[in-house]
């Protein structure tokens, strides 16, 4: 158990203070009993840390997004079968089993969440933001999601309906956000940097600032 | 299950604090570390499928659950789960954790169940789509109430939407009955819907124009009796 100290070492983690709460303590305790039993080894959590950090998150929905923008016969494919569309992108980490790829309009605004615990688009999204998977977010957007957005900043104007996605079996849930003014100039590589995640869980619109680069 | 987890309209829980979407997806190694951690069933037979693992995390102490952070959760889980198995005790974690610098003291979210007999958990088939020989009860546009009684084990109809009138607006065709499949009981696959709701019908301070869509299973559900 002593060469355990070392294993903090080998992936690079952001935060160079020890976490020293129940938890925390508790979590490292149960990996080294598996490790020592071996069940686990610590380069996997390795791995994982670099595939989260580095490899599977947003990026690929916002692919998704810009094509959809680009090529309307893309946008068709993606809204009748979402699960088929993305394979032709060939993302890494996660399959999802069955995406639907719902779209935003002029008088709709779609909105996703899993009020039992915290079911999100891997394969298009990566690893939910914590308030995702938080209680205030899971019990009050199925309640009154009009006005929770507006607290996270998104007002949406009465006359526009709100559709919230309570992912509660493993269909996965994605929001096609509507394309900003000013970007009829933008390339499909340049679209995929102004779309952001929470565009894509439901909780922003996005706004082009021209020439502006995320 | 009636437990602290089934948060779908739950009253108290403040703002959402929002987050820097470029922070670390793992603010510290514990926490992907208990992420690899649920890699583990499959290797020792604690639980095979993800309903299991979810049923796992639902049991856990609610004050852990709401204080612990998701990961403190996903860990209670875990811990349950080896725990009933018999993988590893209770009081190895908690020596080893005390070696570290934990307290008797300190709030453990796992409740494994002593008298736990979980039937030897089945490999799982590849994901949970499955064919189904019965045809769906309900079509597009159907009327559906869903059942209005609590379900004492594992289940994906949220509280809020029990008892409630709703559309059917897609068939998914047959998936794995969580509700059997985490308790050792088998994949026994049913039809699943997606049913709307208008918010007026779930409460009666539901806002304009507001619907809310759940995907349930067909066991979940009645006809509505129109008129």
């Amino acid at each position: 158990m002593a060469d355990k100290h070392e294993d903090h070492q080998h992936a690079q983690t952001h935060n160079h203070q020890h976490d020293t709460s129940p938890q925390a303590i508790r979590a490292e305790a149960l990996e080294a009993l598996l490790i020592e039993k071996g069940l686990l080894k610590a380069s996997e959590v390795d791995d994982v840390i670099v595939q989260y950090e580095e490899r599977v998150g947003p990026m690929n929905g916002a692919r998704v997004v810009a094509r959809a923008w680009k090529d309307p016969a893309f946008r068709e494919r993606l809204l009748a079968d979402g699960t088929a569309a993305i394979e032709e992108f060939s993302f890494e980490g996660g399959q999802t089993e069955k995406l639907v790829v719902v779209a935003n309009g002029p008088n709709i605004h779609h909105v996703v969440v899993c009020t039992l615990c915290s079911c999100y688009p891997w394969a298009v999204l990566g690893l939910p933001p914590k308030w995702y998977k938080d209680p205030a977010y899971r019990s009050r957007i199925v309640r009154e999601p009009r006005k929770l957005l507006g607290e996270m900043g998104l007002e949406l104007p009465a006359e526009t309906n709100i559709n919230v996605w309570d992912s509660s079996a493993e269909v996965r849930y994605m929001v096609l956000p509507e394309r900003p003014e000013g970007t009829e100039a933008l390339s499909e590589e340049e679209l995929a940097l102004i779309v952001t995640r929470d565009a894509m869980i439901g909780v922003a619109h996005l706004q082009h600032k021209a020439m502006e680069k995320r | 299950m009636d437990s602290i987890h089934d948060l779908g309209g739950k009253q108290g829980y403040g703002n959402v604090v929002s987050d820097d979407p470029d922070a670390p997806k793992f603010p510290g190694r514990w926490q992907a570390a208990v992420f690899t951690m649920s890699r583990v069933g499959l290797r020792c037979g604690a639980w095979t499928n993800t309903d299991t693992f979810r049923h796992g995390v639902e049991r856990i102490n609610p004050v852990a659950y709401l204080t612990q952070g998701y990961y403190g959760r996903w860990l209670g889980g875990i811990e349950t789960l080896l725990v009933e198995a018999g993988v590893v005790s209770q009081r190895e974690i908690s020596a080893c954790a005390q070696t570290l610098g934990a307290t008797e003291s300190d709030l453990v979210a796992a409740q494994p169940d002593r008298s736990s007999q979980r039937s030897s958990q089945t490999p799982p088939g590849k994901g949970s789509q499955r064919m189904l020989d019965s045809s769906p009860k309900y079509e597009v546009s159907s009327c559906v109430e869903t059942i209005n009684h609590s379900v004492p084990g594992h289940t994906r109809l949220p509280a809020y939407a029990r008892g409630k009138t709703g559309t059917v607006v897609k068939h998914h065709g047959g998936w794995v009955f969580p509700d059997t499949n985490a308790h050792g009981k088998g994949e026994q696959p049913q039809h699943l819907y997606t049913v709307t709701f208008q918010a007026s019908d779930l409460w009666r301070d539901g806002e304009k124009g507001v619907q809310v869509s759940l995907d349930l299973f067909e066991p979940y559900l009645l006809h509505a009796y129109s008129g």
